[in-house]
Parts: structure tokens; C-alpha cells; sequence
């Protein structure tokens, strides 16, 4: 098999499924001949024409409304959004539009298109190229949401999300792009040649949206995390010597609830973590929940790292950063009841 | 069966493999375009919109109505101007350095671009407002914005006005007429129409100018400005910056049919005006008469300074991916510093020489600043700001649960 970055990852779920299906198109800003900001779509345009793969105006709110009336009419969309902190200008077409065409048209009419983003912190990108809004699209009936944290589950995921017949926002840990991160900044990155996740099959497959993959199976405590976290989770793990399992949950929505709720009633601790800011943040969404299907088998108050609830800052994004520190004194928490 | 129908995908007339190409670029001869009275009306402003209003021609005379627009400037005004834009190229030049080095994240250049701001910011008056983007650095030089505020800002260190909260290059000053930049393209352009709006509601005489770049034309925020501006008529000037390339995309992606971005302003009902940028002469005799027609009370007015992006996007961009290497060169318009240079110089009023040693001093003014601003810690030697300020200006008054949360992170 080979090893590939998770941007030669998505690049190559998107070469597969242009491949297949001639009704699938790529388009976004700097996304068609210079291949996007990030490099995800280098190459296409030239392998596949103009007509598939393109550049558009900077308008993320044109970009969504194009692809909803191609959606509907059968094209398989898969967009590009610079950074997930530019997607609010198509915040209306995403949530008022996509989200509820299947239903308020009573299946007249459909959606199925996916949005890529970067997202997350850990580049020194300030307010504006750091956010992690995943909220903002849970709260919103008729959207899936996804975020892999390895190059596999990348590329089988959004095939997947490609294939699906609804809208899927589709979220990429931009600190993950090259290689794990473990949350020490000043040390040396390892990238994904040299970490078995590197590791994609050729040609199609697919990761079922809605399932969670658990990382590192434990008997004491459960972190629930995704995206970047997920190192964040291992490197506190490893750390600190509890025997934490660490699932990954992949899929925000629909959340694969069963594997969750198997791991916590073993456990009986749990301890949430995400970089979005804590405040109405999809950790309380999942808290509530574990809260309600797994309260009798709980020991200790469930745990929440998350990201401080003020603007993502520049200079002191390390203090910001919810690191693997911060989720080491949330399992100790568990572990003192 | 039908035709399949084709759609259009605008091309830049070269990429990298090509030679440059701007035939297609028309210059009219300087001093073509007469000045319009101050009531012009949008209907009135076609030739303006479509054409290009140029004072210096080739041989660096200052020609035509425009010119005598200016005639009344005295040399050190011009002398002025041309410090603005050599003290511009050596700030970029030590702060693009700074960045390769490691000493700060991100860095941005305007080169090329530097006679629009330089120029425009000379006609402003105190209390005036410009909503600028990241590449209007220039309003700062030309506002004389002390440079170790904007060389804090660049290393995020205690010299920074905004404790570096904000990415380099995102500057902020309410007392030097900037105000505060965001990331999100486009958002500034209607906010600078409401700024003036309430200028005229509070009579206090002052105006507003909005910036945005040619591939931010394209966002909903740029027509949101000009529609309203075009309703309720503040003192606002619309300035769209025009330099051919937003990161790798082509402008054309942003004009689309129309023909100049001047002329989109035109359909608002906006009159509109396209200016040779790279011509500090006509940057500063459009901005003298549109912003003295705003503050006359006649109503907003769009200027598309047409121009070229020399440099990278920025410090994470390689152009030579995606243009020919040597296209700013085959730029027909010049650069602006020769060209302002070279002016003087045949006035009698300046010499090679003078301006080489301009330029060093310059230089060293410029390094010796930053010096003493690294002092205070860079991103190779940091002197870390309190995490305290994480927290600091969230809220006018701190809500209880930030309190928790910045107890927990232990200060
Ligand atoms: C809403 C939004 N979408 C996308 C971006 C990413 N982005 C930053 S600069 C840029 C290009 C802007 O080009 P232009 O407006 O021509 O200005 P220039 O850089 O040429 O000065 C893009 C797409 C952004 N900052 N905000
Ligand atoms: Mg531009």
C-alpha cells in the first residue's frame, strides 16, 4: 500500500470519483488551475478539464447556491471552501437551502453535495484561519457532518460523503494535512510516510458516515475526540499512564451513539475534547447524550476540554490550544471520584 | 438533439510557460480625460468608468486637466509623496525578511501597489476613515503611523497595539484612520458606507473610504456597499484595488462581462472613475477631487485604481506557479516610484543620486526601528505576551464564565 499525505488523500478520493462519475464536479476559489490553496485539488483540472474542475469568484455564498441548483438537478457537487472561517457567507445557502431541500420539496427535489473546509488551529493563523464552526452545522437538521483524522479515513470518507445523497459538511483538520500532531509545537513533525494512518489503498472504497473508530482501546476512562484531538488524546494517554480508550468519532452526524455508549458503560468515565470554543460547542451536544444513555454506569462528572470561549488569538495560540496538558488534569478529574 | 451548450472559463492571457501578454490592455495617452464637476452624475461618468485616467505620460511629464488639477502642489508635497512609497519598499523589503528568517509567522507586500494609499492617504484629513484590506499598508506609511506600532503588530511582541491578538499585517489604528482589518473578505466595504453614513448624521464634516481587491469585488458585501451607498448617497469613496490577481485566480474571474469594475459601480448608480495607479500624480489629483466632493455633500463615488500585484500573494504564495515570472515587468504602467522619480527628476527637482541616497537613509531609518522593535522578542526569540489577554476585550465587562475559564488556564 502506499503512504500519502491527507492531502494527497483527498486528492486522490476526488481523482477517483471524477473518474467514476461523470456527474461529479470540483470548484472553489484558486481551486481549479492552480490546484487550491492548500494543494487538495492539484492536478485535476488538468486531468480532467475546466468543465469538471474550476476556479470561481470569491464568493463562498455563489459557491454553494451553484452547486445546490446543480445538486438538484442530479450533478454531484464536491466544493471547496478557502478556510471553514470563510464558509459564513454561505451560511444561508448551506443551512436554509441545502439543509432542507429534500424535505420541504417532500423529496421533489434533492441535495447531494459536499463542502470541504479546512479547519482547527496549530498554523498561527490568528481569528481567521483557525476556527473549528462544526456546531454551527450539527444544529442544523438535514446536514451530515464529518472530520477524519487520518489519511484513510480522509479519502473513504469523502468518497462516501460524494456518494451520499444529501449534503455533507465535510471538515479537514488542517494541522493534520502532513502528519500528526501531538500538540508540541516547538518539536519535530513526524509526517504520514512515516505513520501507518499514512497508509491508502488505491482506487474506491469507503468509510461509512456515522461510524467511529476507536483509536486505542482502555478500561478506565473514554475520550471522545476528533480531528487534531484525537493526537492530542493519544499524547496525553501515553503521558500521563491511564488506560484510556480513545475513540475517534469521525462522523459528528449522524454519531455512531452504539460505540460510544458501549465504551462508557465499560468505562464509566468520560472525558470530551475539542478545539471549537466550549460554549454551546458540539462536546455539550455529546455529553447530554452520553449523559442520558449511559448515567447509571457513570462514576465521575464527565469531563470537557475545549477551546476558550474568546476569539482564536495569534500570538498566544499555544495558550489557547486545548493541549494534551489541559485533557491529562480532565482524566485525572475523572479518575479522583 | 440540441447543441450541448458551451460555458466561458476566463483565462489570464499568460500562464507560466507563456511569454507575458497585456495587448490586451489599452492605455490611453495621459491627459485624455478632462476633470468632471463635483455633482457628476453616474450617468454622466461613462468615459471616465471605461476609460483611464492618466496625468504622467512615458516621458514623465504631467500632462493634460488633471495635471492642472495639481498644478498648485508644491515639490515637497511631491518629494513627500515619493518618501511615502521608498519608506513603503524598504519597510516591506526588512519585514518580507523578517518573515523568511522566522523572526515573525506571516508577512504581505504591496509592491507595485504603493502610489494608490501613499497618494490617497495625503488628501485625507484627520478623523477621515479608511476601511482598508490587508495590502493597504501604504494609508498607515502615509498617515506617518509610527513604524514601531507596525513593526510590533508584524512580530505579535509588547510593542504591538493589538497584544497579539491578530494575525501580522491585520493592523488597527483608530487614531491614525485604519480601521481594523479582518480576514473576511469584503465585510469592511459596507461597513465603511455605514461609517459615513453616520458622518452625515452627525454633521462632524469627516468622510469615509472603503478598500477592497479586485477579487473581492466578487463577494456580497462589495454590492451590499454600492447599492446602499447608492441609496442613501454618504460621503464615502469606493476604492477598488485592481491589481489582476486575487492569489492564483485571474481578475477576469471577478469581472466576469463587464468591462472594468468601474463600470459595475456605473450600474449602481455610483458615479465611477478608473485611475492609472501606478501614476502617484493621478492617484493624488482623482483622490483630491473625490474627496473633496464627498465632503461637499455630493453623494459616494468609486475609483478603480488600475494596477499589478508584483509580489507573491503573500509569504505562503509561489506565483511562479501560476503566472509568468517576469509579468510584472511587462507591465505597460510602470512602476510607480520610477515614474514619480523620473518626473521629478525632468522638473529639476530631484537626481539619481538623491534618490539613491533617499533610499538608503531611508533603509536605515526603516532597519534601525526594527532593530530596537525585535528587542522586545521575535518569533526566533519570543517575550511572550500574557495569555491573560486572551481574555482581556472579549466583553466590556467579563461574564462569569470567562473568569472561570481564565482561572483555569492560571492567570
Ligand atoms: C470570505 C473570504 N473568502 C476567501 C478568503 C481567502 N482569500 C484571502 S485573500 C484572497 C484573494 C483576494 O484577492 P483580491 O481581492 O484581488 O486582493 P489582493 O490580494 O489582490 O490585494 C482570498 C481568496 C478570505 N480571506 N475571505
Ligand atoms: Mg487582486
Amino acid at each position: 500500500m502506499t503512504r500519502m499525505t491527507m492531502i494527497e488523500a483527498l486528492r486522490d478520493a476526488m481523482d477517483v470519483k471524477l473518474n467514476d462519475d461523470p456527474k461529479v464536479l470540483v470548484f472553489g476559489e484558486d481551486v481549479g488551475y492552480f490546484g487550491g490553496v492548500f494543494r487538495c485539488t492539484a492536478g485535476l483540472q488538468a486531468k480532467y478539464g475546466e468543465e469538471r474542475v474550476f476556479d470561481t469568484p470569491i464568493n463562498e455564498s455563489a459557491i454553494v447556491g451553484m452547486a445546490v441548483g446543480m445538486a438538484a438537478q442530479g450533478m454531484r457537487p464536491c466544493v471547496e471552501m478557502q478556510f471553514a472561517d470563510y464558509v459564513y457567507p454561505a451560511y444561508d445557502q448551506i443551512t436554509q437551502e441545502a439543509a432542507r431541500l429534500r424535505h420541504r420539496s417532500n423529496e421533489m427535489f434533492t441535495c447531494p453535495l459536499v463542502i470541504r473546509m479546512p479547519t482547527g488551529g496549530g498554523i498561527f493563523g490568528g481569528q481567521t484561519h483557525s476556527q473549528s464552526p462544526e456546531a454551527l452545522f450539527t444544529h442544523v437538521a438535514g446536514l451530515k457532518v464529518v472530520m477524519p483524522s487520518t489519511p484513510y479515513d480522509a479519502k473513504g470518507l469523502l468518497i462516501a460523503a460524494i456518494e451520499d445523497p444529501d449534503p455533507v459538511i465535510f471538515f479537514e483538520p488542517k494541522r493534520l494535512y502532513n502528519g500528526p500532531f501531538y500538540g508540541d509545537h516547538s518539536g519535530k513533525s513526524v509526517g504520514w510516510a512515516q505513520h501507518p494512518a499514512g497508509e491508502v489503498p488505491e482506487g474506491h472504497y469507503t468509510v461509512e458516515i456515522g461510524k467511529a473508530d476507536i483509536r486505542r482501546a482502555g478500561s478506565d476512562v473514554t475520550i471522545l475526540a476528533y480531528g487534531t484531538m484525537v493526537y492530542i488524546a493519544e499524547a496525553a494517554v501515553e503521558k500521563c499512564g491511564i488506560d484510556t480508550e480513545i475513540i475517534d468519532l469521525r462522523s459528528l452526524l449522524p454519531l455512531d451513539l452504539e460505540t460510544i455508549k458501549a465504551s462508557v458503560e465499560k468505562t464509566g468515565r468520560c472525558v470530551m475534547i475539542h478545539e471549537a470554543t466550549r460554549t454551546s460547542g458540539f462536546g455539550a451536544e455529546l455529553i447530554a447524550e452520553v449523559q442520558e444513555a449511559c448515567f447509571w454506569h457513570l462514576k465521575s462528572p464527565i469531563q470537557r476540554v475545549a477551546g476558550w470561549d474568546a476569539p482564536y488569538p495569534h500570538a498566544t495560540e499555544w495558550d489557547y490550544f486545548p493541549g494534551p496538558e489541559r485533557v491529562i488534569r480532565a482524566l485525572q478529574k475523572t479518575m479522583e471520584d | 438533439m440540441t447543441e450541448k451548450l458551451k460555458l466561458t472559463f476566463p483565462h489570464p492571457p499568460a500562464r507560466p510557460q507563456d511569454k507575458p501578454d497585456f495587448s490586451s490592455i489599452v492605455t490611453p495617452p495621459a491627459g485624455a480625460l478632462g476633470v468632471p464637476p463635483p455633482d457628476l452624475r453616474a450617468e454622466e461618468s461613462q468615459d471616465y468608468a471605461n476609460g483611464l485616467i492618466r496625468v504622467l505620460d512615458n516621458a514623465g511629464e504631467a500632462v493634460g486637466p488633471w495635471a492642472d488639477y495639481v498644478a498648485g502642489m508644491d515639490r515637497n508635497a511631491l518629494l513627500l509623496g515619493l518618501r511615502d512609497m521608498l519608506k513603503m519598499r524598504a519597510v516591506d523589503k526588512r519585514l518580507l525578511n523578517a518573515q523568511r528568517q522566522g523572526k515573525t509567522s506571516f508577512y504581505l507586500q504591496c509592491t507595485g501597489e504603493e502610489a494608490i494609499g501613499c497618494g490617497f492617504q495625503r488628501q485625507l484629513e484627520k478623523g477621515d476613515m479608511n476601511f482598508p484590506t490587508y495590502r493597504q499598508q501604504t494609508l498607515l506609511i502615509a498617515a506617518d503611523y509610527p513604524l514601531k506600532d507596525l513593526m510590533g503588530q508584524i512580530y505579535s511582541n509588547e510593542c504591538d497595539p493589538l497584544e497579539g491578538r491578530q494575525l501580522p499585517i491585520m493592523h488597527s489604528s483608530r487614531d491614525y484612520g485604519f480601521f481594523s482589518i479582518s480576514g473576511n473578505l469584503g465585510t469592511q466595504y459596507i461597513q465603511a458606507v455605514g461609517w459615513a453614513m453616520a458622518n452625515a448624521l452627525s454633521g462632524d464634516g469627516k468622510i469615509a473610504a472603503g478598500w477592497i481587491g479586485d477579487g473581492a469585488t466578487a463577494s456580497n458585501d462589495f454590492h451590499s456597499a454600492l447599492l446602499s451607498a447608492s441609496v442613501y448617497r454618504p460621503p464615502v469613496i469606493l476604492n477598488i484595488v485592481n491589481n489582476q490577481w486575487a492569489i492564483s485566480t485571474y481578475t477576469g474571474v471577478a469581472t466576469g462581462g463587464s468591462r472594468t469594475y468601474a463600470a459595475r459601480a456605473r450600474g449602481y448608480g455610483i458615479p465611477a472613475l478608473r485611475v492609472d495607479g501606478n501614476d502617484y500624480l493621478a492617484v493624488t489629483a482623482v483622490s483630491k477631487w473625490a474627496i473633496d466632493r464627498a465632503r461637499k455633500g455630493f453623494g459616494p463615488v468609486a475609483i478603480e485604481w488600475f494596477t499589478y500585484r508584483v509580489a507573491a500573494h503573500s509569504t505562503s504564495d509561489d506565483p511562479s506557479a501560476y503566472r509568468p515570472k517576469d509579468e510584472a515587468r511587462a507591465w505597460p504602467l510602470g512602476d510607480p516610484v520610477e515614474r514619480l522619480k523620473q518626473h521629478l527628476i525632468l522638473r529639476g527637482d530631484w537626481s539619481e543620486e538623491r534618490h539613491t541616497q533617499a533610499e538608503a537613509e531611508l533603509l536605515d531609518e526603516v532597519t534601525a526601528v526594527q532593530k530596537e522593535v525585535e528587542t522586545h522578542g521575535t518569533f526566533v526569540n519570543p517575550k511572550p505576551i500574557s495569555p491573560a489577554t486572551i481574555f482581556k476585550g472579549v466583553y466590556a465587562e467579563m461574564p462569569e464564565h470567562l473568569h472561570r475559564q481564565r482561572q483555569e488556564m492560571g492567570y
